[in-house]
């Protein structure tokens, strides 16, 4: 009897924060009320139905001639195209990365040259990648060869990013031992920072090539290459079962770079 | 557990076709050192970049080339036309109100579809499985697509920009969800459950108390990734800032750009800024 009254007791005097649910839900009401105001709900669009039709079935019955042809405009070459943008945009941006980040991490640069890069940093990370690919069709023209300067220049932002929190975990005691043993400058880079370096680089690496292929596919839509280009032709032109195939194909080629890179970066988390 | 023996004996089959390195000790014995996987996946890389260069036509004195052009438009939008930041407003604010209301309706979705997809509540694996793949197709949908498809469906406009955010949150946030769930401590729902609690009761008081800093903390992530996928969505049409970003660009008024660019800039840091002070706060 003495254990159950106890456990009433502690029972009652349990942590009760309503007041924080109640402000919580407060505030989403009112947030909730005042974004209503502009997002209205005006019925579907003329034969809205129907598109919403097409796609479910162009998804269940794909354009099987498209989904399996070898010429450049079917789905393996878009997708291996696509696959190539991401690759060397995310390799590029990790190069450019590397600079970048050195010169941005406060312990080894002076206060202002940190500052002056972090801000750089920042200013890729904000604005969406379409924007930059926009910007990069001025330059290039459009084409696949658009998406990877994009793909570089948008990489650098949280590549870098996380390359500083690499750099700012470095154990610097290491470096002290190196230097009490007689190690060179060189010795101590190859050594005491390369080795404990290397295995953050490739994770991120990896980690931002998912983020690229997802990130292809919608470039295209600008005209930065890829299958996002093909995908977009075929909505505004209303061809639901070559929209099946693209989005399909592109659904299992993301599951799969996912399912890899998740295990590859385990793998290096491990140290194996 | 019988799983994980069967692999440990196994060996991989890089290893089966270069033999490992016997070296013989000074005391007699043998060891062995697998050979190393370094030129292997390093030639597998070069091959990857090799093939990627031929595809995209890679070609860096295009860039060079051309880089007048860039820092023309780069020196213009480094000017903005403070003259046009009165037109910015309006579809900023709507792009804010499209994001602030995808997130909370895309997170509410998300919590009971989390809990049902996660592998420690749902004992199902058949179930399990389907709920799973449906989440995977939603999640890998790119946001543009998702919203252009909208813009077909619903009209052009704001709503169909906030049934894309809707649908993109809710793949994010049951995504990290029911992660988190699969990780809490499962001690208490057990013992409720034991105590005669069914499981929605025992959820109710033994997990969700546990996973609801986490929720709420990647629910004002995913609200500061939407404000930054809301501002290109009117591209395709469904509303915000997207649609400005597109008209300038079409008509290389880039000193209006850099106006729409330095406002988004601004927003975005101060949503960034806002949501880690409450995330700080939460955890």
């Amino acid at each position: 009897m003495e254990y159950a009254s106890n456990i009433i007791e502690k029972y009652e005097s349990r942590p009760r924060k309503w007041w924080l649910y109640t402000l919580i839900v407060l505030i989403l009401a009112v947030l909730l009320s005042w974004s209503a105001s502009s997002v209205t709900f005006k019925g579907l669009a003329v034969k809205g139905t129907e598109v919403a039709k097409g796609i479910f079935w162009g998804l269940i019955k794909p354009d099987a001639n498209l989904l399996f042809s070898t010429a450049t405009d079917g789905v393996p070459y878009l997708l291996m195209e696509t696959v190539c943008i991401a690759i060397l945009g995310t390799v590029v941006g990790g190069i450019l990365a590397l600079p970048v980040s050195f010169l941005a991490s406060p312990k080894i640069m002076p206060k202002p040259i940190a500052f002056l890069f972090n801000a750089l940093i920042l200013l890729i990370r904000t604005l969406p990648s379409i924007v930059w690919a926009l910007i990069w069709i001025r330059v290039t023209g459009p084409g696949a060869f658009c998406g990877v300067i994009t793909q570089s220049i948008c990489s650098i932002g949280m590549i870098s990013k996380m390359y500083i929190t690499a750099i700012a975990d470095l154990d610097t005691s290491i470096l002290e031992s190196l230097d009490a043993a007689g190690c060179s400058a060189f010795q101590k880079i190859r050594y005491g920072i390369i080795p404990q370096l290397t295995p953050n680089i490739i994770s991120t690496v990896i980690y931002r090539f998912d983020i690229n292929i997802k990130d292809a596919t919608t470039l295209g839509i600008v005209g930065a290459g890829g299958i996002g280009a093909a995908l977009i032709q075929c909505i505004n032109s209303r061809r639901w079962t070559m929209v099946g195939s693209f989005i399909l194909a592109m659904i299992v080629l993301m599951l799969i770079i996912e399912f890899a890179s998740t295990k590859i970066r385990a793998k290096l988390a491990r140290g194996q | 557990m019988k799983k994980t023996a069967s692999t440990e004996a196994r060996v991989p089959l890089f290893d089966r076709i270069f033999k490992p390195e016997l070296i013989t000790l000074s005391n007699g014995h043998t060891v062995s050192r697998p050979r190393s996987r370094t030129p292997l996946i390093a030639a597998l890389v070069i091959a990857a970049l090799a093939l990627s260069v031929h595809v995209t036509g890679f070609d860096l004195t295009i860039v060079v080339r051309r880089a007048n052009q860039l820092t023309k438009i780069l020196g213009q939008i480094f000017r903005p036309n403070p003259d046009y930041f009165s037109s910015v407003l309006p579809p900023l604010f709507e792009t804010i109100k499209m994001s602030i209301m995808g997130s909370i309706i895309g997170c509410l979705l998300a919590l009971p579809y989390a809990v049902a997809a996660s592998a420690n509540i749902n004992r199902s694996k058949p179930l399990l499985a389907l709920l799973r793949f449906l989440l995977n197709i939603v999640r890998t949908l790119p946001t543009l697509v998702i919203a252009s498809i909208c813009a077909l469906v619903f009209g052009l406009g704001t709503f169909a920009g906030t049934v894309a955010i809707v649908v993109f949150t809710f793949g994010v946030v049951t995504k990290m969800l029911y992660e988190s769930i699969e990780t809490v401590n499962m001690g208490a729902f057990e013992a409720l459950e034991s105590a005669g609690a069914n499981k929605f009761q025992a959820f109710w008081s033994a997990v969700f108390p546990q996973v609801l800093p986490t929720y709420l903390s990647h629910c004002l992530y995913s609200f500061e990734m939407n404000v930054r996928a809301a501002s290109i969505l009117g591209y395709v049409g469904a509303g915000g800032l997207g649609i400005l970003i597109d008209e300038r660009i079409g008509w290389r008024d880039y000193n209006g750009l850099g106006t729409v660019l330095l406002t988004l800039f601004v927003a975005v840091l101060l949503i960034e800024n806002l949501s880690q002070f409450l995330r700080s706060k939460l955890s």
